[in-house]
């Protein structure tokens, strides 16, 4: 563990900012150059099982010492070594995107459209990216800290009042 | 890009029918177990596309997660898998205890592991009925609901409810087992194996069952890592890959089980390895069981576990001032949560189940995000699906095993 967490370190300088040790070991990424690392990991390193890819948004977290809004979050499983890596990229809110995955697994392609719908962080290189959640026609990205948990009733989904409108007369 | 409905609209405007032939199936289809959307582009009866659409029943757990405290998040994880609920429940509390520094007694973590696999249980044996009703066996259907009747009951002599239960708590469970629930669960584990075998007898070489789950849905072992299938489906395609072997959690530990695999990684495979998944849970719910009398009279939550403030039966005519002790507010004197993140996961019936909380310190989760298994294996049905008819798509909902309150969330 200790020995694959320097050699990345190494070979990875320019990538990797920190290392944390939290409840599994985490490296906090750059978004340059961040395919070049996954892709390292995947295919020499043996993380060939992307657990879980998901945003969070940081938007007045009180005890936060980066600048930027968003995270994504990559939690890598090694199958043979059973050794799980947590690797974090952060992402501004004016500069919203984020290097796909779909390419290297299949399964982040569903993953990234949610992070998507919710966050409205876009992925380049992903072919389909639709909302998948929610409807192709909402507005907003529900996800975010600055989206209210109960809209109001001018701001509710347009269809829906559409909806109601057509039936009300 | 056109929408589906603007297609369907042009296909039914034109006068001559154009190949490919798109056809909608669902969101109202008895087959595809509840609100699940497939939009197929076919040439005759073979699919060459499929586009699964969700989202029909999002209710935004995560986002009202963000909204509740630790104790009431975990009532929202009984809605997202309702058959198995029991389990959405562990992963939601081991994530929680990870990021509070819990330790749980060792009766609780015994009737954790037992309620589990009571739910994988109940869950095998829902997908057993449902699964072969589909594909046109109606006798199973009848027996699993005999015996999953029979799990319910126990059940609602546990915690007094039969779907969600909300049995599993921060620092433990609700309650403990009474010697009467104690009973009828071994006078289970006794009468249960051979009616396993009643099921198999059934269908096991069922010349009709074979013709429509033998190479079907093959998926190789090296694509079901690529497409993140987890559970019976992983194990289906060889790799033995276990929440409960890798990453030991609660009390699987120390029991021992076996994890079955299959060879092909067709539908057969798969229904194989949860069979054979149905005797292994009965034979740790018996080691659970035998081991229960070790920790006699111990406590079931742990000590400094955030109280729910559950209403106490009054003896005395006052009512007893409320325990400050452990109650978790926003902006409390008592700082219960400590700023962080934690990752837990679970080997739910259908797969890993896993939970990542970001914390800020205050009594609700900043960011409380679930892995589903079913949201993983609806995106990889158009790949399954490929080159198949429309009939084994049935067959190949069913195999997956999906719950669609588990994908939308």
């Amino acid at each position: 563990m200790e020995e694959l967490l320097n050699e990345l370190k190494e070979k990875f300088s320019s990538v990797i900012i920190e290392v944390q040790e939290k409840d599994y070991p985490t490296l906090i990424c750059k978004r340059t150059g961040f395919l070049d690392l996954i892709k390292h990991l995947k295919e020499e390193k043996g993380f060939k099982y992307l657990i879980d890819l998901c945003g969070v948004d940081y938007l007045n977290y009180p005890k936060k010492n980066f600048e930027e809004r968003f995270e994504v979050v990559y939690h890598l499983y090694n199958l043979d070594s059973k050794v799980l890596l947590r690797l974090k990229v952060r992402i501004p809110e004016e500069d919203c995107w984020h290097h796909s995955v779909t390419p290297l697994w299949r399964t982040a392609d569903w993953f990234e459209r949610e992070c998507y719908d919710m966050f409205g962080i876009k992925f380049k290189g992903h072919p389909n990216l639709r909302r998948v959640l929610m409807p192709d026609d909402w507005e907003g990205h529900p996800l975010r800290k600055d989206y209210p948990v109960y809209l109001e009733e001018e701001q509710e989904w347009d269809t829906y009042k559409k909806f109601i409108q057509k039936y009300k007369g | 890009m056109a929408t589906y409905l603007e297609i369907n609209k042009k296909q039914v405007n034109e006068e001559k029918w154009e190949e490919p032939f798109y056809l909608n199936m669902g969101p109202q289809h008895p087959s595809t177990h509840g609100v699940l959307r497939l939009f197929l582009e076919l040439e005759g009866e073979t699919i060459v596309n499929c586009t699964p659409i969700i989202g029909y029943l999002h209710r935004g757990v995560e986002k009202l997660g963000e909204n509740l405290n630790y104790n009431q998040a975990i009532v929202l994880s009984d809605r997202l898998d309702y058959i198995a609920s029991a389990a959405n429940n562990t992963a939601f509390a081991l994530a929680f205890e990870k990021l509070m520094g819990l330790e749980v007694p060792r009766r609780a973590k015994l009737l954790r592991t037992i309620v589990c696999e009571m739910a994988r249980i109940c869950n095998h044996l829902l997908w057993l009925a449902t699964h072969a009703l589909d594909i046109g066996a109606m006798t199973v259907f009848l027996y699993c609901f005999r015996d999953r009747e029979w799990l319910l009951n126990i059940y609602e002599k546990i915690c007094g409810a039969r779907l969600t239960h909300t049995y599993v708590r921060v620092g433990g469970v609700r309650q403990d087992f009474t010697q009467e629930i104690i009973d009828e669960l071994y006078k289970f584990t006794e009468e249960f194996p051979p009616r396993i075998y009643d099921y198999e007898t059934l269908i096991d070489v069922n010349r009709i069952w074979l013709k429509r789950t033998k190479g079907i849905a093959v998926v190789p072992p090296e694509d079901a890592i690529n497409l993140g299938l987890t559970g019976p489906c992983l194990r289906g395609s060889g790799i033995a890959y276990d929440v409960r072997k890798f990453r030991p959690y609660d009390a699987y530990g120390e029991v021992d089980f076996v994890v079955p695999t299959g060879k092909n990684g067709d539908t057969y495979d798969r229904y194989r390895v949860r069979m054979e998944e149905l005797r292994q849970a009965n034979s740790i719910i018996r080691q659970c069981l035998d081991k229960l009398p070790e920790t006699e009279g111990e406590p079931v939550v742990a000590e400094d576990a955030p109280d729910l403030l559950m209403p106490e039966r009054i003896k005395k005519p006052e009512p007893k001032p409320v325990p400050k002790k452990g109650v978790i507010f926003r902006g409390a004197d008592v700082p219960v949560v400590p700023p962080g993140e934690a990752f837990a996961a679970i080997e739910s019936p259908k797969g890993e189940l896993s939970v990542y909380v970001v914390s800020d310190g205050s009594s609700k989760p900043w960011r409380l995000r679930v892995r589903t298994p079913s949201f993983v294996h609806i995106s990889a049905i158009p790949y399954m699906t490929k080159n198949h008819m429309i009939a084994d798509l049935i067959a190949i909902i069913g195999t997956l095993d999906i719950v669609l309150g588990d994908s939308d969330r």
